[in-house]
């Protein structure tokens, strides 16, 4: 090491300093998107204080750094799942047969505004967005012909969906159940993340200690029932998209994930038992190194977290996987076909990261739902990726590179510093922390702040987004647009006016009055709702309930 | 004293992304406008109403819900309904927007649209140049 | 819009126009003194609220949770909110107005014809209101309004302005906050007839209660030296006006929980209390007097200094008391006599 200190000087002395003074470079910082600066070159030196077999080690071991699985993709590729969505259930059907067809391995839910906040179609609340940015969901019935000739034993379906998480989670169940797949083979995934609600993504119906309980009811019925299903999916994406950086977005999911493993240990579930059944959402940005290292600092910390702060034992509880969708937010409405760039350069940090599955957008999101082309190209690019680039054929190739190595080492530092911090507000619990946060603004202060500092930088020109601020050109856009039927809030409503006109009024009642009652007595909530959607109660009504018990929540703003 | 330009900065609609809105929100107040935020899931009505209590200059409406079509002509007719005069302020629209409905938006009263990663300092300079041009052309 | 449209208007219930004389009175419009001239008659039936604390208190949401219950006992209810404005850019976010949400979602407050609320920017200005505070409540007070809130900057300052503009003045604290800064800082003691300790389901709220109870039972001089032993605002104590005041008056002290609607309906209670108070005590006029007779004073100030520029050679007797030729006392007699005889010929 000493030999390569003096070198280092020598270069630095020698080699670097006078071309400086003849060349100059373009910028007097240089710095990662999240802000961590970043020196010319990497050496030894910079990662002399790790040590291999402790902090990188191989594939499929602790601390995992390297990746949760001994062979990765070597084994089987990335799923690759494309969130998709739109009008009515026949629509969306239409659209994942059409992905499947195409080698889509996975299916991804979006539903529409009414559906996500859980209120019914034919609310006030809800006109002009039925269907507008995913499916509309109101009753069991419309899940029947979602699924419609789409066997649930052999697909795994993700759902992005929160405050009513259960109910999805229950129809998707009930669907099973009438296709006479047991419940225990069914796979999939439910976002079911509240607590970056409140942090970012703003989906909030009830107050949050109430939405936590909401949580941990699932997970407590999940590990009994679903065990093959993955019952959150703790989510850094939309913190990231709401302005954070990479680094706040490492710790606040991080964070979130201690405080619901707290929030299960609390309620007395066994740690091995759900731990398989918690899994990741990242965002894959444009920094290239950067996302790399976070995907790999995540991995690392959260192994050290489960095994070391909460006690689990099997090794299969210490694993982080994750899922990755490319950064919305880099898209531009500009020179659209530029997208296709940069979600190329995304999807693959997240394949070199070690994702479990990826979504990649399609180019033209920044003006509407993406069409038929740019739903193929979007997954093309991850077929690209994984058949002919050969990227996937090494595990974990960039592992040892001085620079890669550092900044995961990094990330990993200047995350523990904000843990520790909500760990502080919460007088030692991650938990109470994080509630905590989410009281006083901590979160939102934070994010909000890193979202106005890009921006200024943007409106500066210290930072170039191309096509943008730079490379700008005069065009006119002509990009096929996915329109949707403006039918379709009129063809929902009747549906649902059917639906219940034709069901047992009477046993919705009952069910809703068991929920009623359990959610009073501090029971858990699942048992009722399986029973409230099987017989065909709304989302409307079953989240009713729930709000007449919890109340409703509205956030403070902070700018 | 100079009359300062009021903005009305609204979501409207279900979706939660106050992204923009914060961030517009933030800009506008630092380029010396008083800035009036609605925060998040607000009806037509209550933008509307917001809109002549508070006598703005300007109306932003912000949204990514692809509700654009249904609920901007709302709140403008809404301001006419509550007896204010849509014509005296700037109607403006920011997110993701297709093409084809940023021209029917303008045919139903919206000033201007703006799409995802339009410099703020636009926003600012067409308020500012758009403003008094409007008002004049009321007037006469 | 002309005068006589936005006054007719005003008066006869239509939003529109007192939300545009709003501006013209808040911007200093020419048009601005005409029209205060024509409403004045008509107002002084509103009963006018203020609260007052420090950030973080919770004052938006006491605000909103007090319209609320104020429209439930069937009053019809302004709001003016005043945010800071920078001094530097004159801007300023307005954003008390999103916290004006009630309880059932079914009846919005946003909506309510029954209720108008109005944000204004101190525009950088010290002392917790904006400038034109007090029109602009005069201007709601005409319009027909049973009860005006009104809420200061609430940036930490001295806040004292707004016993200026209110007939019942609201201090809401909270726990937690280190109570002597709370308490002893800018004439928070004197300016209260009612104190609040929001968020009292915090630990500490009886702490801040039975120390706010302790330091309003003091006299006049305890508080004093109390208040100089911990370097709180000495001038407005000394002056003693705070306590004269309120004569007779003991400030309660409310808890509320806002954000649980807990606590309001007592604290309605409360002001409503004190504005029936003041009315059968006679101190209501009191106070008005105080305030009328402040406000003609400035008011004629004002006139009386335009005239001394317009009909008078002032800037020739600043420069002979430049070149000390002439002494104050003498030089404003003179201009006085200027003044009083331009008057006799015009």
């Amino acid at each position: 090491m000493t030999r390569i200190d003096e070198k280092r000087r020598e270069w630095e002395e020698k080699c670097l300093k006078p071309w400086l003074q003849k060349a100059g470079q373009r910028e007097e910082r240089f710095e990662t998107l999240s802000g961590i600066k970043v020196k010319t070159v990497y050496d030894p030196l910079d990662i002399e204080h790790l040590d291999f077999v402790k902090d990188i080690g191989y594939p499929g071991e602790y601390p995992f750094t390297r990746g949760v699985y001994p062979n990765m993709y070597r084994g089987r590729l990335w799923t690759m799942r494309q969130f998709s969505g739109f009008g009515t259930a026949e629509d969306t059907n239409r659209r994942w047969k059409m992905l499947l067809e195409e080698g889509e391995t996975g299916l991804s839910t979006a539903f529409d505004f009414p559906t996500l906040m859980g209120v019914d179609s034919d609310d006030p609340l809800a006109d002009g967005e039925v269907g507008k940015v995913g499916v509309a969901i109101d009753t069991l019935k419309d899940f029947e012909i979602l699924f419609d000739g789409i066997p649930l034993d052999k697909v795994s379906t993700s759902f992005t969906i929160n405050p009513p998480a259960g109910i999805i989670l229950a129809m998707y169940v009930a669907i099973a159940e009438k296709q006479g797949v047991s419940k225990e083979k069914i796979r999939g995934t439910i976002q079911n993340d509240m607590l970056k609600e409140f942090h970012a993504q703003n989906t909030l119906v009830l107050p949050p200690e109430p939405s936590l309980k909401v949580v941990v009811d699932i997970f407590e019925w999940g590990a009994e029932h679903v065990p093959k299903f993955n019952l959150i999916s703790i989510s850094g994406y939309h913190i990231r998209e709401a302005g954070s950086t990479a680094v706040q977005e490492l710790a606040f999911t991080i964070a979130d994930g201690m405080a619901y493993v707290e929030a299960a240990m609390e309620r007395g579930i066994d740690i091995d038992k759900l731990a398989p059944q918690l899994s990741f959402f990242f965002n894959s940005h444009n920094d290239f190194f950067e996302e790399i290292a976070k995907f790999r600092a995540a991995r690392r910390m959260w192994a050290k977290i489960m095994r070391d702060e909460y006690g689990a034992k099997d090794p299969r509880s210490w694993w982080l996987k994750f899922h990755t969708q490319t950064a919305g937010c880099s898209l531009t409405a500009q020179q659209p076909l530029n997208n296709v760039v940069r979600t190329t350069i995304q999807a693959m940090a997240a394949v070199l990261g070690g994702t479990q599955s990826l979504h990649t957008n399609s180019f033209d999101e920044a003006w509407a739902l993406p069409s038929d082309e740019a739903v193929r190209v979007a997954l093309r690019t991850q077929q690209i990726i994984a058949y002919e680039s050969g990227i996937p054929n090494v595990v974990d190739p960039l592992a040892g590179s001085y620079y890669v190595e550092w900044l995961t080492d990094k990330m990993e530092k200047l995350a523990w510093k904000y843990i520790e911090d909500i760990r502080k507000m919460g007088d030692g619990s991650m938990l109470r922390g994080v509630l905590k946060g989410i009281e006083n603004g901590f979160f939102v202060r934070e994010i909000s702040d890193a979202a106005a500092r890009y921006q200024r930088e943007i409106e500066e020109g210290k930072r170039i987004v191309v096509g943008v601020n730079k490379f700008t050109i005069e065009e006119e856009l002509k990009i096929p647009i996915l329109k949707v039927d403006p039918e379709v809030q009129r063809r929902q409503i009747e549906r649902l006016k059917k639906v219940k006109a034709e069901r047992d009024n009477e046993a919705v009642k009952e069910a809703l009055e068991w929920l009623r009652s359990a959610a009073e007595n501090d029971e858990n909530v699942m048992p009722p709702i399986m029973e409230a959607v099987k017989s065909y109660a709304t989302i409307g009504e079953i989240m009713g309930v729930l709000k007449e018990v919890y109340g409703t929540y509205k956030k403070p703003i902070i700018i | 004293m100079e009359k300062k330009i009021r903005v009305l900065v609204a979501k409207v609609g279900l979706d939660g992304h106050d992204r923009g809105a914060k961030v517009l929100a933030r800009f506008l107040r630092d380029s010396g406008f008083e800035v009036i935020y609605t925060g998040l899931h607000r009806t037509p009505q209550e933008v509307a109403m917001a809109a002549v209590d508070e006598d703005v200059d300007v109306v932003g409406i912000s949204l990514h819900s692809g509700a654009h079509l249904a609920l901007v002509p709302k709140v403008i007719n809404y301001i006419r309904e509550y007896g204010g005069n849509p014509d005296e302020m700037l109607v403006l629209v920011g997110g993701v927007i297709p093409t084809d409905d940023i021209v029917e938006l303008k045919k139903m009263g919206v000033d201007e649209v703006f799409i995802p990663g339009t410099p703020i300092s636009e926003i600012v300079e067409f308020i500012k140049i758009k403003l008094p041009e409007k008002r004049k052309k009321n007037e006469s | 819009m002309k005068v006589e449209e936005l006054v007719e208007g005003l008066l006869s219930g239509n939003r529109r126009a007192l939300a545009r004389a709003i501006t013209y009175v808040e911007n200093d419009y020419p048009e601005s003194k005409e029209i205060m001239k024509r409403i004045f008659t008509k107002t002084g039936k509103a009963h006018i609220v203020g609260l007052t604390g420090f950030p973080g208190v919770g004052k938006s949401t006491l605000v909103s949770k007090l319209t609320e219950e104020f429209r439930k006992r069937g009053k019809k209810v302004g709001i003016v909110a005043i945010d800071p404005g920078s001094p530097f850019t004159g801007g300023a976010l307005l954003g008390d107005r999103l916290r004006l949400d009630g309880m059932d979602s079914r009846k919005p407050l946003w909506t309510d014809p029954g209720i108008f609320f109005r944000s204004m920017s101190s525009r950088g200005r010290a002392g917790g209101l904006a400038a034109k505070t007090g029109d602009v409540v005069r201007l709601l007070d005409a319009f027909g309004f049973d009860v005006i809130l009104v809420e200061t900057v609430g940036a930490g300052q001295s806040e004292v302005d707004i016993i200026e503009v209110a007939d019942t003045s609201v201090v809401v604290m909270m726990p937690e906050t280190g109570d002597e800064i709370q308490i002893n800082k800018a004439g928070i003691l004197e300016i209260g007839d009612i104190y609040v300790v929001n968020k009292a389901d915090l630990g500490g709220a009886e702490k801040v209660e039975r120390w706010l109870k302790y330091m309003l039972s003091l006299d006049e001089e305890s508080v004093q030296m109390l208040s100089q032993m911990t370097h709180a605002d000495e001038a407005r104590v000394a002056s003693g006006e705070f306590f004269e005041r309120r004569k007779g008056w003991n400030p309660p002290v409310v808890k509320t929980v806002a954000d649980k609607g807990e606590g309001i309906a007592e604290l309605a209670d409360a002001i409503e209390e004190h504005f029936k108070y003041m009315k059968e005590t006679g101190l209501i006029e009191k106070r008005r007097r105080e305030r009328m007779k402040r406000e003609l004073f400035e008011i004629v100030t004002d006139d009386i200094i335009k005239l001394v520029k317009e009909k008078t050679n002032y800037r020739d007797v600043i420069e002979k008391l430049v070149r000390n030729e002439i002494d104050p006392y003498t030089a404003a007699e003179r201009i006085v006599e200027e003044v009083l005889k331009s008057g006799e010929k015009g």
